[in-house]
Order: C-alpha cells, then structure tokens, then sequence
C-alpha cells in the first residue's frame, strides 16, 4: 500500500501542477484540458517513477520518457521544472516568444532533457521501443516511460509500435494512457470508437493495469507493482481520468481542449482548486 | 580528363543490394554501435548475411514502416547508427511523417536507404516505384540524398553516410546494375563525377542512369557535339560548383533522372541555374507528371524519354537550337 505521506507530497505537487498550468493558461493560451487530465500522472511519473538528474541530463541511466501526446507540453515543462531542469519562472517569461525553449510542442532542439520533439501524434511507442532496444544493447537497465493520450490511439502507428514493444519483449517500457474519452470533436466513442482500450493492449501481447488516473495513492501502487524493466513484457496502465480535471466548467468537456483564461477566471480558478483539494498551494510567488 | 568508364556492361554486373549488404556487415564489425533495421525485407535486401553476423543487432519490425522508422529514430536517440532499408517509395511515403519529424527535425543519424528507385522495379508499377522519394527527402532539413551510379561505389557511400552527421538517405534500383567505374575509383558525398567532358552541352544525371547518359554522351561526340556528363551522384547537398561550372562553359544542360522531373535532380539543377543568373539552358528528363505505365525499366526509359536515346536527342536540340 502506498505509504500516506509521500501520496500526500504527490498530492500537493499534483495541486501545485495544476495551478501553474492555469497560471500558464493566463498567458498563451494551451491545451489546458488535456493537460489537467493528465496532471496526476505526471506528477506520479516526474515525482516518484523517473530516476532523472537534471545536473546530468545525459547521465546514460536515467529512465527516458516520451510525451506521446506532445501537445501536453506544459505539464512535462512544468514536471521539469519540479525535477530542477530550469527555473519554472523561464516558462512564464518566455512562452512562446521568438527563438523560445518553450512552445506549444516539445523540441529536444532547444531544451536538454526533453528526449525527444513530439506533437504529431502516434509517434510515441516507436520511439520508446527504440529507446527500449538501444537499452537493452548498452546493458541499462533504465525504463522507457511514454504518455499517450487515448485520441492517439486512433493513429494506426501506436499499433506498429504495441507490436512491436511485445514481439521485441521489452519489459523496459510503461506506457501510461490519459484516457479521458475526449477528443477535439467530441467524445473518442462518438469520433472514433477505440474502447475497449484495456483488452486491445492485452491482445497485443502487453501486461494491462487500470487504474483512476485521478487516484495518487492508486498510481503509486500501480508504480510499485510494475513488473522489472528486465521483463519480457510491455506494460500499459491505462488511466481513467477527466478531461479539465479539477476545474468545473473544463471538465467532460471539449470547449477547453485548448484556450486562454483571464485574470479574474485565474483566480477563480485558483479559489476552486483549493476548495476541492481542502489545502493551498501558491504559484505566484513560484521559485519555491 | 578522362575516366574509363564502361558502358557496354562489358565490366560486369553487382546486385546494388548485396554490396549494400556485405559493407553494412563491414562497417558493423568495425562500429559496434551500427545496427540494421528492416520491414520484412531481410532475404530481399541481402541483409541476412547482417542477421547472421550481428543478431543482436538486427531487427525486422515486420511490415511497418512507420514503425522502421520511429524505432530507428529511438535508437539513434541513444547513440546507435541504424541503417533502416526499404522499398524507397514506403520509406518517402508511408513512412514520410516519421522521417521527418522523428528523424530529420532531431537530426537524428539515421541512414535510410531504398531500393527500386524509379522505374527501375517497372513490372511492379507505380504501388512499389519510389517515384518522388528524391524530390520528398531533398526537402527535408539536414537530409543528405544519394543516388549510386555504380554499385562499386556503395561501399563507400555506406562509409561516408556513417561518417556524415544526422540522417542520410540512399537511393538504389532494383539490382543487377552494370559496373561503370574503373576498379577502385573513389567518390566523395557532395562532389558530382566528370564522367565524360566537352563544352557544349552538359548532360547531369543521377543514379542509374549515367549509362544512358554516357552512352548519349559518346554518340554526340561522335558527331563533334563536346558533351560534359556528371554523376550528379549527391542531390542534396548539389554540388553547385560543378553545376556553375557547366552553366558558364557548356551553356546547356540536360539533367536526367529516374524520378519524376518535379521536385528532383531537375528540380534542384534548374533552381541552382536560375540563381546563379548564368545565360544556360536546362532541360529535364525524367518520368513526366503522370503516374507510369507498366514494363520493363528500359523499355519505359524509352517510353518516356530518357534512356540513352532520349538523352541524345534532347542534347542536340538544345545544341541545335542555339540561344
């Protein structure tokens, strides 16, 4: 079972996730529903899976990860800026902005840690199988972490990868699903039937777990029981989460699939956040 | 000067794809970090010799191009060099996205190479003839486009896209190629080939088409029409020096391709020449813009105009018709 303190650690800094991306949202605007449903997985994967060191963001053993669904860039900056890669300040300064380290799409280009530029969707389990490979190859036994969003899961070339990631038996790999059943034009059932998300992967050779992708002390021991990246099996954890988690009017909702917020909603939206988590956590004096 | 070419096929033929396979289990066997990848074309693309070799180091991914090319990308991530072989048209097309984002935008040093280039797979038709493969791969960032002329230079060029930074892609036909060069000829990335000279028309050619482009080449001589050929072997990066040079002393120039004549060698001589500002005349074969009928490669050259008698007659056009 998941040990209370470190869920209540994950918790807080999943809150304070959520506020910043909001803080962000009143900048540029971002693909801020997305990015809220995946908010506890990132924060459970950045906070307490990875083994990163952002002193040596090329340190050969570090766990890789790959954000599939590239357009959640601001929750892996924000992960980042959690972990020490920059200062999370950068982000709000220079969003965006001409020759910018951040943008609406990762670039490993322009910003060391990221592994790898995504945002075409799809792309993502080729690319850890890659990793996986070239892992197995040096001898690593690191992990191979990927997010994919269940809109994704409609490209065809996730399938040439969950093929493959089992016929190659990499156990190395995780690949977690925000599966929060919307996509841009409306629910994924409605646009493009991809359930059941759980069986396709186990028809595909993987090890499946399920879990409330919203539930921290479910995703820690989830994270607990993966199987050894030694394994000869992929694991996919496929997270039932909201889309605009946490904020009312974002949730079940694909109106806020991406947009910008003003200052007045910022608040409000800052005065909910700590009313449903019962705590608070302030982002404008961030540095902390 | 002047090389001793071969163009009666007299010289002999090399299967481009087994001397593919046999430097690629060379280079290995000296760079532990080399790896192949194929898309369930390892008995066609003579990689099997690399399976047997090096095991580990191989993988099929199955019929999936797409995937050929993120793991190969994942791989490069990570410091390994995958060579990643398929048909040219799946690795351009099918797998466009992935080259590019996955491959070309990191500048990733992922060396693709694909094979029946044109027309040179024309029983297959157009499903399997990587028609655009140049014109889509020149127009990506960073990408190094090679098309061989003679197989004897692909164990170089298998060298030289190890040693050339970020991605590289290699064009081949379908094998079966005659041998042009003289043994031991050296060819560098970059630097086109004078394979014939004269001063009045150019004839540029890539691939496996400087035998028709030399054979043209001796015919017009023949008939006192000075003809400069070059194995235009690299489109990108072009050679613009020995384009420049064929601009200001030949005046004209035939560019010849297995490709469509949009977006390709053409393409970028054209570009080089109307930039340049030279007083030169270019003309471009190659398949026009129409999806090809089916038949044998020499017999659709023909059709469409650019084997060896193609060339020829466009040459003394553009001579005839002086500007």
């Amino acid at each position: 079972m998941a040990d209370p303190a470190t869920v209540e650690r994950l918790e807080d800094k999943a809150l304070e996730m959520r506020k910043r991306l909001l803080r962000l949202a009143s900048h540029t605007s971002l693909h801020i529903g997305g990015d809220l449903s995946m908010s506890d997985l990132m924060t459970a994967i950045f906070e307490y899976l990875m083994r990163v060191d952002p002193e040596r963001p090329e340190w050969p053993e570090r766990d890789r990860f790959i954000l599939s669904k590239g357009h959640g860039a601001g929750a892996l900056y924000i992960s980042m800026a959690n972990r020490g890669f920059f200062d999370v300040e950068e982000i709000y300064e220079t969003y965006g902005e001409l020759g910018s380290r951040f943008g609406m799409h990762p670039c490993r280009n322009h910003l060391p840690g990221v592994e790898m530029s995504t945002g075409s969707l799809g792309h993502g389990l080729s690319l850890a199988v890659g990793l996986a490979l070239a892992a197995r190859l040096d001898g690593r036994t690191n992990r191979v972490v990927t997010l994919i969003g269940d809109g994704e899961l409609n490209e065809g070339s996730i399938w040439e990868g969950a093929m493959s990631a089992a016929h190659f038996r990499l156990g190395a790999i995780v690949a977690f699903v925000d599966k929060n059943d919307m996509c841009m034009d409306g629910p994924q059932d409605e646009v493009m039937r991809v359930n059941p998300v759980d069986a396709k992967f186990e028809a595909f050779g993987w090890h499946v777990v399920t879990v409330d992708g919203h539930d921290m002390a479910a995703l820690v021991d989830a994270i607990d029981a993966l199987p050894p990246a030694t394994s000869a099996q992929p694991t996919v954890v496929v997270a039932q989460t909201v889309k605009g988690k946490g904020i009312g009017f974002m949730e079940h909702t694909t109106k806020w699939h991406s947009g910008q917020i003003d200052e007045t909603l910022l608040q409000e939206c800052y005065a909910e956040l700590d009313r449903r988590y019962g705590r608070a956590v302030d982002v404008e004096a961030d540095g902390s | 000067m002047t090389l001793a070419v071969t163009i009666d096929g007299s010289a002999g033929k090399h299967n481009a794809r087994a001397v593919y396979g046999e430097a690629l289990v060379e280079l290995a066997a000296q760079h532990p970090e080399v790896v192949a990848l194929t898309a369930d074309l390892m008995l066609s693309h003579q990689l099997k010799r690399f399976h047997d070799a090096h095991p580990e180091r191989f993988f099929n991914v199955g019929i999936a191009e797409q995937d050929l090319m993120g793991v190969s990308a994942g791989l490069a991530i990570d410091g390994k060099v995958p060579f990643a072989t398929t048909f040219a048209a799946f690795a351009s097309m099918r797998a466009h996205e992935q080259v590019r984002t996955d491959i070309a935008y990191p500048s990733l040093p992922v060396k693709i190479v694909g094979t029946m280039g044109g027309l040179s797979g024309g029983t297959a038709g157009p499903t399997h003839s990587g028609l655009e493969d140049l014109g889509v791969m020149r127009m990506m960032p960073g990408m190094t486009v090679i098309a061989p002329s003679d197989p004897i230079h692909l164990s170089q060029f298998v060298q030289q896209a190890y040693d050339t930074p970020g991605p590289v892609y290699i064009r081949l036909g379908r094998g079966e190629d005659p041998i042009i060069y003289p043994a031991g000829h050296q060819v560098r990335i970059g630097e086109a080939v004078t394979a014939a000279d004269g001063d009045d028309v150019t004839i540029v050619c890539t691939g496996v088409m400087l035998r028709h482009a030399l054979a043209a080449a001796a015919r017009l001589a023949a008939d006192g029409i000075g003809t400069r050929v070059l194995d235009m072997h690299t489109v990108k990066p072009l050679d613009t020096a020995a384009i420049a040079g064929a601009a200001e002393e030949t005046g004209r120039i035939v560019t010849v391709e297995d490709h469509l004549v949009t977006g390709g060698l053409g393409s970028a001589v054209a570009e080089c020449v109307a930039e340049l500002g030279a007083p030169c005349r270019v003309v471009r074969l190659g398949i026009p813009d129409l999806f090809s009928i089916i038949g044998p490669p020499a017999e659709l050259y023909r059709e469409h105009g650019y084997d060896e008698t193609g060339i020829e007659r466009a040459a003394r056009r553009l001579v005839d018709d002086a500007v």
